[in-house]
């Protein structure tokens, strides 16, 4: 496959899996949990380079996994304590990512590791770090992993579709029907961790919150069903994944940076133009009536 | 020690110093309208502001930097308004995608001057993580001087936000117009961020408005002292982290000052005279004496009984 194919396939594994992850985190209003975890998978990615000595893909998944948890627990916990759930989560990640930037200034300063790869990901290389695999050949190591990542959220969506949809709508019912609702809370959070640290690599963390959070929204204004909305959702990913690496290739400018900013061109057009949430919805639907009308 | 730093350091440390002080006030109002993230949003959404102020100008020139900053964050705290009222998203998820929205525009230009002749040597890159070394005499003055403002505005309304903040009613009833304490409130919270990201940085400018009050929340229930506590909070987080950041060659800014601010929370958390984790550990152990105390003395009543 071609350098630009590589890329676009890259970007759009991402925006198809970021999509799928979003459409739960817009449901669970967790939204800003995202972008708390993709600023924390910071620390868990130098901490495990720093144990380890290396960049390797394993290593560096496992580590911000672990991070991700950590943080999603650290909220809860200080919510628990008292702090309202917004400050917990702005205390948490800010100290976090800060202590994950002085540990990149002090300690690992000239190393393959800089703040700036961390926050716009490096794209451009994604198609010379090959590994090769059987039948196929050379694959880059980033759609390796990408690839990988999406099929296991692919697989505990499917197998857990009814959980997921319960605990998303109503929690207090999934909770009185038993079901575990702490441990799937905590089962998607590391989902969320596992996703953003695969996407976090190749794009960088603004893409993924981008990714993460708009076109999941967007797809929420297009429909009621949640299976309809995530397919969507995985599709308005893949379509800003496109639209950014043209709009990049046309400025020649930052490539993440402008698939964030097309998530968000794609919300604008979800936002006036859909028939059924939109602003669109507003004149062609007939103005509500003010008042009850009368009873016969 | 700090005596023995430069001239430029001590006007730089003193400046944020003043920053954090500001930050700390405009924080507990933002506490009290429950909306922490929201600085959070506002100051990565600054970012293109910054950027297209710098190519405007021509050169680094802070004031009109500054100008495009509160810009574009406005424009951000419109969007998030706008999305939220008129659909059915909600506010964390409007939040996040300003945030990073904005940011990857941010981030497009950023690149996009950087390419330009004379572009890289901008040091526009200092304002995703501050760079208070970077500041000259002016920005200085700048950012003191607004601070200053800031802590003045956030004081003489004292009691006015204290009724806009606690009392929504009857601040209706004494004719205290909402709409306008609303601008005021979105005004302070996106200059004093706006001032604060050369020295933190957008990404880390969140926390030092969240953490001072959130700490001074756990020293006091009253709102005037929390204020107070959390300037004091504030300044000194931005005092010792800018003064930890000048020991080493090229460290950042806005990362020890976060870590100043974190450490002052852990020790508000534990130590706090109101909900501290140690004072809570205290009066469970106490409850659980008298509880153990009052069964035991039951169970022997009920020994007695069946005897």
């Amino acid at each position: 496959m071609s350098y630009t194919g590589w890329i676009l396939l890259t970007a759009s594994l991402v925006g198809l899996s970021c999509g799928l992850i979003g459409c739960l985190l817009i449901l669970r209003r967790m939204a800003m949990m995202a972008d708390a975890i993709s600023h924390t998978v910071l620390l868990g990615i130098v901490i495990a380079f720093l144990i380890t000595r290396e960049l390797s893909g394993v290593h560096m998944l496992i580590g911000a996994t672990l991070a991700g948890l950590l943080t999603a627990v650290l909220v809860q916990w200080l919510h628990t304590t008292g702090v309202q759930q917004e400050a917990s989560i702005g205390i948490v990640f800010t100290t976090l990512f800060a202590i994950g930037v002085v540990l990149i200034a002090t300690k690992v300063g000239n190393a393959h590791l800089d703040v700036q790869h961390a926050l716009m990901g490096e794209i451009t290389f994604i198609p010379w770090e090959t590994v090769e695999l059987p039948i196929v050949g050379a694959v880059p190591q980033a759609v390796l992993m990408l690839s990988s990542v999406l099929v296991v959220v692919l697989v505990v969506l499917l197998a857990l579709y009814k959980e997921w949809k319960i605990t998303s709508f109503d929690p207090a019912l999934a909770a009185s029907l038993g079901l575990p609702v702490v441990l799937l809370h905590y089962l998607f959070m590391a989902m969320v961790s596992m996703t953003t640290v695969a996407a976090f690599d190749a794009v960088g963390a603004i893409m993924v919150v981008a990714m993460l959070i708009t076109p999941a929204a967007s797809a929420y204004l297009w429909t009621d069903r949640l299976a309809v909305m995530l397919a969507l959702s995985g599709g308005i990913g893949v379509l800003s994944a496109f639209i950014g690496y043209y709009i990049a290739a046309w400025l020649d400018t930052s490539i993440s940076g402008s698939m964030a900013f097309a998530t968000g061109i794609l919300f604008m057009i979800s936002f006036i133009g859909s028939p059924k949430y939109g602003m669109a919805s507003r004149w062609t639907k007939p103005p509500e009536p003010a008042e009850a009308p009368p009873r016969a | 020690m700090i005596l023995g730093l430069s001239h430029n350091a001590q006007w730089v440390l003193a400046s944020t110093l003043i920053l954090g002080m500001a930050a700390g006030v405009v924080g507990c109002l933002a506490y009290w309208k429950r909306q922490s993230l929201m600085s959070d949003a506002l100051s990565h959404a600054a970012l293109p502001g910054v950027i297209i102020g710098f190519v405007l100008a021509g050169s680094k020139n802070m004031p009109v930097m500054i100008l495009g900053a509160a810009v574009s964050a406005l424009l951000g705290a419109m969007m998030i308004q706008w999305i939220r009222t008129s659909s059915r998203v909600k506010e964390d998820a409007a939040m996040g995608m300003v945030l990073s929205v904005f940011f990857g525009l941010g981030i497009m230009l950023l690149t996009w001057v950087n390419r330009m002749p004379g572009g890289n040597q901008s040091g526009l890159d200092s304002f995703i993580f501050g760079q208070a070394a970077s500041m000259v005499r002016e920005d200085v003055y700048t950012m003191a001087i607004t601070a200053l403002l800031i802590l003045a505005v956030s004081l003489i309304g004292y009691k006015e936000w204290k009724l806009y903040l606690f009392d929504p009613a009857f601040a209706k009833g004494v004719g205290l117009s909402r709409a306008t304490m609303n601008v005021i409130y979105i005004v302070l919270l996106v200059v004093v961020i706006v001032i604060g990201i050369q020295a933190v940085g957008v990404i880390l400018m969140a926390a030092l408005l969240i953490m001072p009050s959130v700490s001074a929340r756990y020293w006091t229930h009253s709102f005037g002292w929390m204020m107070v506590l959390s300037a004091v909070f504030g300044g000194v987080s931005g005092l010792a982290g800018t003064w930890i950041s000048t020991m080493g060659q090229g460290w950042p800014t806005g990362p020890f000052i976060v870590i100043a601010a974190a450490a002052l929370f852990v020790l508000s958390l534990s130590f706090g005279m109101r909900k501290g984790l140690l004072v809570i550990a205290l009066q469970h152990r106490a409850q659980r004496k008298k509880l153990s105390g009052t069964a035991m003395s039951s169970s022997a009543v009920q020994r007695g009984g069946w005897g």
